[in-house]
């Protein structure tokens, strides 16, 4: 499939994003790690984007459209419920007067 | 212009979104910011795909997005604040599901074409065992915080060796899978395998440390995503999975940090089982107790009150009241603030979530480290349905099971009240020497029948 060129490229792009991440995340208030967890989930239902490909594709079997439709389905629920619930929770955090 | 070049295109901004999305969590001011850039990077994602020339038919795909919709919304608004934990626990499961089956599915496709030992098949297995490991014991992991399993650790005899025995299996037979293509029909057993392994990951965990457990499986749910990424060639999954994976572990890590005990510790120690120490000795000591008639003068005449919240404010769904007698005595003159340690409750700083619900301002909400110094100086320290987190074993009984585990210091106020059902044990089944001490005074109650009480009885005074 890849070349091995092409690989390490994406071996590259993991490294780069793991420390990205440690440093992004290392400077959330504490306060809101909860809202976070709930914000990665969401985020991390980005996997619909193989789903959608595996259940759209030219020549998909019926057995990849089962499993992408149950995958794109799985991964909404959490794009959507993620968000909005991330939402909700940080609606509620307000500071004394606001 | 080449479709492709614009599809990469939709991937590279919604990769910036999604990182500026964890960049404006660093403070509640633009947090609300944050969700939207995710919402946007999700939404440019997907619309990305579907350009794509290989995506061909879309009905499937529509039907699919209403039906995860009309399951999200209703979700997302009906939940409340009290099951964030479970909806969580759940959500995991969902999109680990979703990681696996994508997997099984290009397994399925890629298999009679890829050379065996290959990269990809690699990425797969590697997608595939975590996908499904995580699914299961997000399910587990559900079942336990909604309290339809029971929350205490199950354990059996060999249990440590059979966990081996069943992840050797699941390796080798990815392994078979990779290298022997004419292995298939092991296909099946494989996934069995990384299922079945996910259930035995959980099941000797106890409620108590669900907080650490749940952070480890947003981290694996985020290294699935990070592998699918490497066996479809895509980056966009390869950044958001490195993101949510580093998030979880460092999660996981603080919440270890938290509680004093180590990564294995917590998978394989069956906490919340044994209770350790000198038992039995302590049983006849005698406690004091008072009425919250008695206790209203005490808070309406001190100075400084810190509120210590515990799960069990969560179990008696406390919080608003809990939040009124913030108001009352705040009204009063009197300074409150409340100590929030991260492992208290069922996921890191559950407290603050269900405070914040209750229109507790956050920067009433104080971290253990920055509440200890200012302990004694209190005038009453507050315990509401917390237990171990405020245990002095834990600082000094080196022989105690929470040894060396970081605890707010609510003895060292002049005043203790415990707002507390029983004298039971809590949930790690160890004796709390605070109950005994002679500035501490027991509340005998619900948490939420008692916050009431003592918001009447200070409109009273």
């Amino acid at each position: 499939m890849h070349q091995a060129s092409a690989t390490t490229d994406l071996l590259f792009v993991f490294m780069l994003a793991a420390f990205l991440g440690f440093q992004l995340i290392k400077r959330v208030s504490p306060l809101l790690h909860s809202p976070l967890m709930s914000l990665t989930n969401a985020i991390a239902a980005v996997v619909v984007v193989g789903a959608i490909t595996i259940t759209g594709e030219a020549g998909a079997t019926p057995l990849a459209k089962t499993l992408g439709f149950i995958a794109v389905t799985a991964a909404t629920i959490n794009a959507v419920s993620g968000f909005l619930i991330t939402d909700r929770m940080l609606k509620m955090f307000r500071k004394k007067g606001d | 212009m080449d479709i492709e070049f614009i599809v990469q295109g939709t991937y590279l901004v919604a990769s910036a979104l999604f990182i500026l999305a964890l960049l404006w969590m660093s403070s509640p001011k633009t947090s609300r910011r944050g969700v939207r850039a995710g919402e946007i990077g999700m939404l440019l994602a997907v619309a990305g795909t579907l350009l794509r020339h290989d995506v061909v038919s879309y009905d499937l795909i529509l039907i699919a997005m209403l039906l995860g919709s009309a399951v999200g919304v209703p979700m997302a608004y009906l939940m409340p604040m009290t099951a964030i934990p479970q909806r969580t626990a759940i959500s995991h499961a969902f999109g680990a599901l979703a990681v696996g089956l994508i997997g099984a599915a290009e397994y399925y496709k890629l298999a009679p074409i890829l050379a065996p030992g290959s990269f990809v098949l690699w990425a797969l297995m590697f997608e595939m065992l975590l996908g499904f490991l995580t699914c299961t014991a997000s399910v587990i992991a559900f079942a336990k915080l909604q309290e339809i399993m029971p929350t205490r650790p199950i354990m059996f005899t060999g249990q440590r060796a059979v966990n081996v025995l069943i992840f050797a299996a699941a390796l080798v037979s990815a392994g078979m899978l990779i290298f022997v293509p004419a292995s298939s029909q092991l296909f099946p057993v494989f996934i069995g395998l990384s299922l079945l392994f996910g259930v035995l990951l959980v099941i000797p965990i106890g409620g108590a440390d669900m907080p650490t457990v749940i952070a480890l499986l947003n981290s694996y749910a985020g290294l699935a995503a990070s592998a699918m990424g490497f066996a479809l060639d895509n980056k966009l999954l390869i950044i958001v999975g490195a993101l949510d994976g580093t998030s979880g572990f460092i999660l996981a890590m603080i919440m270890c940090k938290a509680m004093n005990r180590s990564f294995s510790n917590v998978l394989f120690g069956g906490f919340g089982q044994l209770a350790t120490g000198p038992a039995g000795q302590a049983e006849e000591r005698p406690v004091h107790s008072m009425t919250a008639e008695e206790a209203a003068p005490i808070l309406e005449l001190a100075g400084s009150v810190v509120i210590i919240p515990g799960y069990g404010m969560a179990v008696a769904q406390a919080q608003h009241r809990v939040a009124e007698l913030y108001e009352h005595l705040e009204e009063k003159g009197v300074d409150v603030k409340f100590a929030i340690h991260p492992v208290a409750g069922r996921m890191p700083w559950h407290m603050n979530v269900l405070l914040a619900e209750a229109d507790v301002p956050y920067d009433k909400l104080v971290e253990l480290e920055d509440i200890n110094p200012e302990m004694p100086q209190t005038d009453v320290a507050l315990v509401i349905g917390a237990n171990d987190t405020v245990n002095p074993a834990a600082r000094d009984d080196p022989t105690s099971a929470i040894a060396g585990m970081p605890i707010i210091e609510a003895d060292r106020a002049r005043t203790v009240m415990v707002v507390k059902r029983s004298m039971s044990a809590g949930f790690a089944g160890i004796d709390n020497p605070i109950y005994f001490n002679e500035n501490t005074q027991m509340l005998f109650g619900d948490a939420k029948k008692m916050a009431e009480q003592l918001v009447k009885d200070l409109q009273e005074l």
